[in-house]
């Protein structure tokens, strides 16, 4: 068995988080609930930060799934966390797009400022170091996902910034880091500047 | 039905039939390991991959492909000799070559395979994954590392046995078999390791005790319940090294209970290896000369009225028509072949079979379980139930004690009061019945061994009646008996003769000469000063209470015949010699009518199976079922309102043989002590 057996404590949702897990598994036809195990992980994730021996047991016993089949679906999702994580969850993309426009040195720089290698949470419980496969915006590769947000357009000044700026508790705006919109050039539109008259 | 070729023998297969079906309808062969007949298919260890014309460019699983028409399919072209290969060295690239000191070593589907299909070499240099080893119980040997994920044991705990407790967590290279570290709480867990193509899940009692090839193979009988289960007996020398099932559609498919496939251990221990005598209240061992002597002396010139005769549950209907007819030359009407006194009407065969017999399981759509525990009674059984129900569309209910069986059921109430009320036709269940099309009932030994056990016998008997579980061409009432010995005995005519007493009469005093054959399953406390003579292979209770003791054969040490729960007629083989003095139980029995000169009228196992032919001829047959007439029913007697109990209370022990096994002992431990201190 792999890791996150060394607690025992108990799990149960929230009044809100009640409400919501029912309404999740209201969505699935009579006889299905149990296709809403995925949801109800990530509520429960949420609510205690990670994917504990107890929350999986939990969720089973919310399903009535016997608690195996939970414990393949938890396993199974990289996002669902079977340790204690961070306050912080940095998942640095190494996929090929990142790769080609600098993923190495954004590793880099997080590995240098966190003082953490992949899998590591640091001892303050602010950063979990986490490397992940394509996160489908090489359009602004390089990516560093951080919790739910997408930082893009990273290099090592920048990144050593967001990792300053995460550490002071003011995160920055997600999305680019680079003076554009979105996906679009820097300093404004260059093509179809008529586009915006005719229509 | 679709029409195809398969290297160019054309073959029609049912409708839904997969490639692979088509493949093994044209006699040709498909390696495989994730596929199993038994269980759902998979799809995921792609050995199975053939060519199929027309279709895409790249071969295809056959055992998840659906036989289309105008198919055609190549075992042996280029590009299907190429993915069988290019799949095993894959297979192999994660696998350990520790062969040598596997115990599957021999008859290991993916070492035959790689032989046949795989390549000589393989390209890849890397370093192998190691996996940790799981606990599965006392039962399961884990080799994790060896495992090729093909997820049969996952499938089979699930499907087959109804605990969903193996599952496969991680993915990708980090993909592992396991059960978080608790035995598999099934009482048919041994299975998987027959499944298992691979030495990752091997027999833990049998661990690196033999090789295949060094094994005697004996076609055998299993006696630990009534279902008796095909088995073959693997012996080397003098000891019994492991029990396999054998497959027979019509009896266990190709299962076995763990107690059935792991109690053999017992066999060695606690053994009866040569006849005693009790003198001045101590046993000391004796000759065969002395303790015949001691038995004519006891006889002597004693009325036949006060010998008395009980056999057990795994006696053989060979030593039960011989100890019948030795106890009629003495005189002696008290015989009795039901030591827990299950009600019965001996001359009423249908009364006390399995009438539906355990592939009618399969046709029935409703069914009621009175006082039962199917798990426990026959877990090979409960798991055709099991079968059943999943196939959908079965309606179960159930009178008696609440168990975890792998299926729901409608529980209707505890005891003899809804057993009347459903008699009287005042349940809802009633309703369920009357309107199947093919009801059945079981009904266990437990309601039946108590003392209004004739009257829920005849209540049953009249549910089936009125609620047409009697036809023409079905018969829906069925007893579950428990003991291997006990339809062969009713059917020989084991029970009390004229004047005769049965065996709570014989064990309160009504005889003072009790012959007890391998019966230790009673209270022999109301016995007094009765004199006992115990033939059987193990010093359990019987033993303890008796003045003589001669050495009998266990199940394995001997040619015998026994009848199933459905009336069928089975012989095993002998695999083994019993220990020391011990001899085969029905040549005891004859060496002694001659001592007391009344010698039976057979020398010889062919002559005393023709004397088992003519008392009845079903013993002429061999292996089939033929269905029992059915006699109407009158009610007699009250029922008692108590709740009806299982008379099991630890599956893992119920017998001489399963009470010496320490393997037993391990999973009582294990699977029920460990349980009740957790409440």
């Amino acid at each position: 068995m792999s890791g996150g057996a060394e607690t025992a404590e108990s799990f149960a949702f929230t009044a809100d988080h009640l409400k919501t897990a029912k309404a999740v598994v209201a969505r699935y036809p009579e006889g299905r609930q149990q296709s809403a195990v995925m949801p109800l992980l990530d509520l429960a994730q949420r609510q205690l930060g990670w994917t504990s021996p107890a929350v999986i047991e939990y969720v089973a016993d919310f399903l009535g799934l016997p608690a195996i089949r939970v414990w393949e679906v938890a396993s199974f999702y990289t996002m669902y966390y079977r340790e204690r994580v961070g306050q912080y969850r940095l998942h640095v993309c190494t996929t090929t797009p990142c790769w080609l426009r600098g993923s190495d040195e954004v590793v880099r720089v997080c590995k240098e400022k966190t003082g953490l290698e992949f899998g590591e949470t640091d001892e303050k419980g602010l950063f979990t170091l986490l490397e992940v496969e394509c996160l489908g915006a090489c359009v602004n590769a390089p990516i560093l996902q951080v919790n739910d947000d997408y930082y893009e357009d990273l290099d090592a000044a920048r990144t050593a910034s967001l990792l300053d700026a995460l550490a002071e508790g003011r995160p920055p705006a997600a999305g680019t880091l680079r003076e554009r919109l979105n996906s679009a050039p820097e300093g404004g539109k260059t093509t179809l500047l008529e586009a915006d008259a005719r229509c | 039905m679709p029409k195809l070729t398969v290297d160019g023998i054309e073959v029609e297969v049912a409708p839904g039939s997969t490639v692979l079906q088509a493949i093994e309808a044209a006699g040709k062969e498909v390696p495989r390991f994730c596929y199993h007949e038994r269980l759902s298919i998979a799809g995921n260890c792609r050995m199975c991959l053939v060519e199929i014309r027309p279709g895409p460019p790249k071969p295809a699983a056959s055992c998840a492909m659906p036989a289309g028409d105008n198919m055609e399919v190549l075992t042996a072209s280029p590009m299907t000799q190429k993915a069988r290969k290019g799949v095993m060295e894959f297979l192999l690239i994660n696998h350990p070559l520790d062969c040598p000191i596997c115990d599957q070593g021999g008859e290991c589907d993916l070492q035959d395979q790689a032989l046949f299909y795989g390549a000589d070499t393989s390209r890849f240099e890397e370093n192998k994954r190691a996996v940790p080893d799981k606990d599965m119980g006392p039962l399961i040997k884990t080799t994790m590392t060896r495992c090729i994920h093909c997820t049969r044991c996952i499938r089979f705990a699930e499907e087959v046995a109804g605990v969903p407790t193996i599952g496969a967590i991680g993915r990708s290279e980090h993909l592992e078999i396991t059960t978080l570290e608790h035995a598999v709480a099934s009482e048919l867990s041994g299975n998987v390791i027959d499944l298992c193509p691979v030495g990752a899940l091997t027999s833990k009692p049998y661990a690196f005790n033999a090789r295949p090839w060094e094994l005697r193979k004996t076609e055998g009988i299993d006696v630990f319940d009534a279902l008796g289960a095909n088995i073959r007996i693997d012996s080397r020398g003098p000891e019994v090294l492991r029990i396999l099932p054998r497959l027979n559609e019509e009896v266990n498919e190709e299962w076995l209970g763990d107690k059935s496939r792991f109690a053999h251990d017992g066999l060695r221990r606690q053994r009866l290896d040569r006849p005693y005598v009790r003198r001045k209240g101590r046993l000391h061992s004796a000759s065969w000369g002395e303790a015949f002597a001691a038995i004519r002396s006891r006889l002597e010139g004693r009325s036949g009225l006060d010998i008395g005769a009980i056999v057990g549950d795994q006696a053989d209907a060979e030593a039960m028509m011989a100890l019948k007819d030795l106890m009629k030359a003495l005189g002696a009407p008290n015989l009795d072949c039901r030591q827990d006194g299950t009600a019965a009407i001996p001359s009423q065969r249908a009364s006390y079979l399995f009438n539906s017999t355990v592939q009618g399981i399969e046709e029935a759509d409703v069914l009621l379980l009175i006082g039962s525990n199917p798990r426990w009674e026959s877990p090979v059984l409960n798991a055709r139930i099991r079968k059943r129900w999943l196939a959908g569309g079965m309606q179960i209910g159930m009178i008696g004690e609440r168990h975890d069986l792998g299926y729901r059921y409608d529980h209707l109430g505890e005891g003899g009061q809804t057993l009347r009320g459903v008699a009287a036709g005042r349940n809802r269940f009633c309703a369920a019945l009357k309107s199947a099309s093919r009801p059945m009932l079981i009904l266990g030994t437990g309601p039946l061994s108590r003392p209004d056990g004739a009257a829920v016998l005849a209540a049953t008997q009249r549910i089936a009646e009125l609620n047409g579980l009697i036809r023409e061409d079905w018969n829906g009432f069925n007893v579950l008996n428990r003991a291997a010995s006990r339809v062969g005995g009713l059917d020989l005519g084991f029970v009390p003769g004229e004047g005769g007493t049965d065996t709570a009469g014989m064990l309160s005093g009504a005889v003072d000469t009790l012959f007890l054959l391998g019966a230790d399953e009673m209270d022999l406390s109301g016995l007094g000063d009765a004199f006992v003579i115990y033939q059987g292979h193990h010093g359990d209770a019987g033993a303890a209470r008796a003045d003589v003791i001669l050495p009998g054969a266990a199940y394995t040490e001997k040619s015998g015949t026994w009848v199933n729960l459905e009336g069928r007629v089975q012989r095993s083989e002998r695999a083994t010699f019993p220990p020391g003095e011990a001899r085969e139980d029905w040549a005891i029995l004859r060496a002694l009518s001659d001592v007391l000169e009344k010698p039976l009228a057979y020398d010889s196992l062919s002559a005393l199976r023709a004397r088992l032919g003519r008392t009845n001829p079903v013993f002429d047959t061999r292996d089939d079922v033929a269905p029992a007439q059915w006699h109407r029913t009158a009610p007699t007697g009250r029922i008692d309102d108590t709740p009806f109990a299982s008379p099991i209370s630890n599956y893992y022990m119920t017998d001489p043989i399963s009470r010496a096994s320490e393997t037993m002992a391990v999973c009582t431990e294990t699977f029920l002590a460990a349980e009740a201190r957790n409440g």
